[in-house]
């Protein structure tokens, strides 16, 4: 019954079962240069692990500070600095909200603008430019330039959390039209449709789901955001929270600390719910 | 009696969505419109409308003042860009080492406990992930005193959490006919661990690890504005005193660091995936 050979694949000699463990492929194949790596790895953690200088009294000041940074975060104060923290907080929320906004506004032509396969070659080249730029500064950065610029606050928040997005969406979006199924354009544009028909009805309908998925993941990224900005002023819970830190109020600071971990969960498991609901 | 046959202005007209499902998306629409108005008067409260309308004054002379970069200030630079890259390095090494028993612990299938260990593991790889490394780097600093220690513990703080995370996805992820065939030879739980689940999380790993240091790199360039160490103590500086042609100078060396290390972290896990 069972005494069919078993199949063999093509170009495989069906000789006996190796019994004899053979060792796996290396990822580098010259034995010099694996040696080599190895040692210069090894050279360069110990250089590395001797720039590090600690000052053991400093720490040992520290560590009381750190016990009670715990001790604050155990038994977090959200009263003594409540009109603080619920200012910082909404500043927050509103930015992350309208930057998300208006970054999508803004990145949503920039995205159709560096697609290959919608858009001409000059139009390709500047939109990816703006992508490129934007995706290179990092948020702080941009932020200490809008700060000198537009003063404290959340205003040069928001324009910092708005330039970031449109990096960030326009690059994914762009990215997306690319991948497209070509067929549904190729049928819209046998039609004899205009450009703008030939996005409304074959590009739209296709990356929508994505779209609202992407802006909603940016929300979630732009709340995280928001609360590191306002280190350099830019306004929001990390302005708090740096003040809270500065005067060594590590109840407090335990208590904002609380308040974005439990908002960021909150996001995350939402904007996850709802982009698995929109897809 | 086909289509054609009924009057023009008679003839049914094909729409997408039912009346009610179109009201119901123009009302979510409307809504979000007045919501972000709404969100936008609160925000804009307390703008100074003054520093807005005179922000293109003020960045023609920022930039008259920023332009050309310092260039004989790149001597004080190399010191700090090498710390630099030794906390990106450094702490995603931390990271790593953190992450992967966390990742195992947190891991449905490979977690030794399901009701006490697992969450314990997945809380730590959240509130991880949702503290900035600046954030963690203010907090260290603020404990462990300014230098490269405490950039390299936030870096590591904050890598656990995305380690963990996508390391952890890997490993529920993987293949179960292997780990079955493994288990069927009689093997130890080590075992099984050894040979049929890390090898096929391994090229995963290294991905996700090329990946963070790539994001490490990014951060460790800013977290001397709180005082942990390499270039971006500089940036502080020079920003303190308003030394706008040093801070276009260290701006242009940041953005060059993060182009070679997207470059090589491409190329990385291009040879490995």
């Amino acid at each position: 019954m069972t005494d069919t050979a078993a199949p063999v694949s093509p170009g495989v000699s069906p000789g006996p079962y190796p019994t004899r463990w053979k060792r796996p492929p290396q990822m580098i194949k010259s034995r010099f240069w694996r040696y080599a790596l190895a040692i210069g790895a090894l050279v360069w953690l110990v250089l590395a692990l001797g720039t590090i200088e600690v000052n053991w009294q400093r720490v040992m000041v520290g560590m009381e500070r750190g016990q009670r940074f715990i001790a604050g975060f155990l038994q977090p104060d959200f009263t003594t600095r409540w009109r603080d923290i619920s200012t910082g907080l909404i500043e927050s929320l509103t930015m992350t909200l309208t930057s998300t906004v208006v970054g999508v506004l803004i990145s949503i032509p920039i995205g159709i603008g560096a697609a290959r396969n919608v858009a001409p070659g000059w139009i390709y080249a500047i939109c990816r430019g703006i992508i490129a730029v934007s995706r290179a500064l990092q948020e702080i950065i941009v932020a200490i330039f809008f700060v000198a610029l537009f003063g404290f606050g959340a205003f040069a928040g928001f324009l910092t959390l708005t330039f970031a997005t449109i990096g960030f969406i326009g690059k994914l979006l762009a990215e997306d039209i690319e991948d497209i199924d070509e067929s549904q354009a190729e049928a819209i544009r046998a039609t004899g449709a205009s450009w703008f028909q030939l996005i409304n009805y074959a590009i739209q309908p296709q990356v929508m789901p994505r779209l609202i998925g992407l802006s909603l993941y940016r929300l979630d990224i732009n709340f995280r955001e928001s609360a590191v900005i306002g280190i350099v002023g830019a306004g929001g819970i990390g302005a708090t929270l740096n003040t809270a830190l500065n005067r060594y109020e590590y109840d407090s600071a335990g208590a904002v600390l609380l308040i974005i971990i439990a908002i960021v969960m909150i996001s995350e498991y939402s904007s996850g719910y709802l982009r698995r609901w929109v897809q | 009696m086909s289509v054609i046959d009924i009057p023009a202005a008679e003839r049914p007209v094909w729409h997408h969505r039912t009346p009610l499902g179109r009201l119901a998306i123009y009302a979510g629409w409307l809504g979000l419109v007045a919501l972000f108005v709404w969100c936008w008067n609160i925000m804009t409260e307390r703008t100074m409308w003054v520093f807005v309308y005179d922000a293109p004054h003020a960045a023609a002379d920022l930039a008259s003042r920023a332009w050309p970069p310092r260039w004989s200030y790149m001597d004080r630079l190399w010191q700090p860009l090498w710390d630099t890259i030794n906390i990106a390095t450094l702490g995603t090494l931390l990271g790593i080492v953190l992450a992967v028993p966390l990742a195992f612990l947190a891991a449905s299938n490979t977690t030794p406990s399901r009701m006490i260990l697992r969450p314990v593991a997945l809380f730590c790889i959240v509130a991880s992930r949702s503290i900035n490394s600046l954030i963690w780097a203010l907090l260290l600093v603020s404990i462990l005193g300014p230098g490269i220690l405490a950039g390299i513990l936030a870096i590591g703080f904050r890598s656990v959490g995305f380690i963990g995370k996508l390391l952890y996805e890997a490993i529920e992820e993987t293949d179960i006919a292997q780990i079955e065939a493994i288990t069927a030879t009689g093997a130890t739980k080590a075992q099984i661990l050894n040979y049929g689940i890390v090898p096929q999380v391994l090229p995963s790993f290294y991905g996700i690890s090329v990946f963070r240091w790539d994001i490490n790199i990014r951060e460790s360039a800013i977290l001397g504005l709180v005082g942990a160490g390499g270039i971006g103590a500089q940036l502080q500086a020079s920003l303190n005193v308003l030394a706008w042609p040093q801070v276009t100078l260290i701006i242009l060396v940041i953005l060059a660091t993060v182009v070679v290390s997207e470059w090589v972290s491409a190329r990385v896990r291009h040879a490995i995936i």
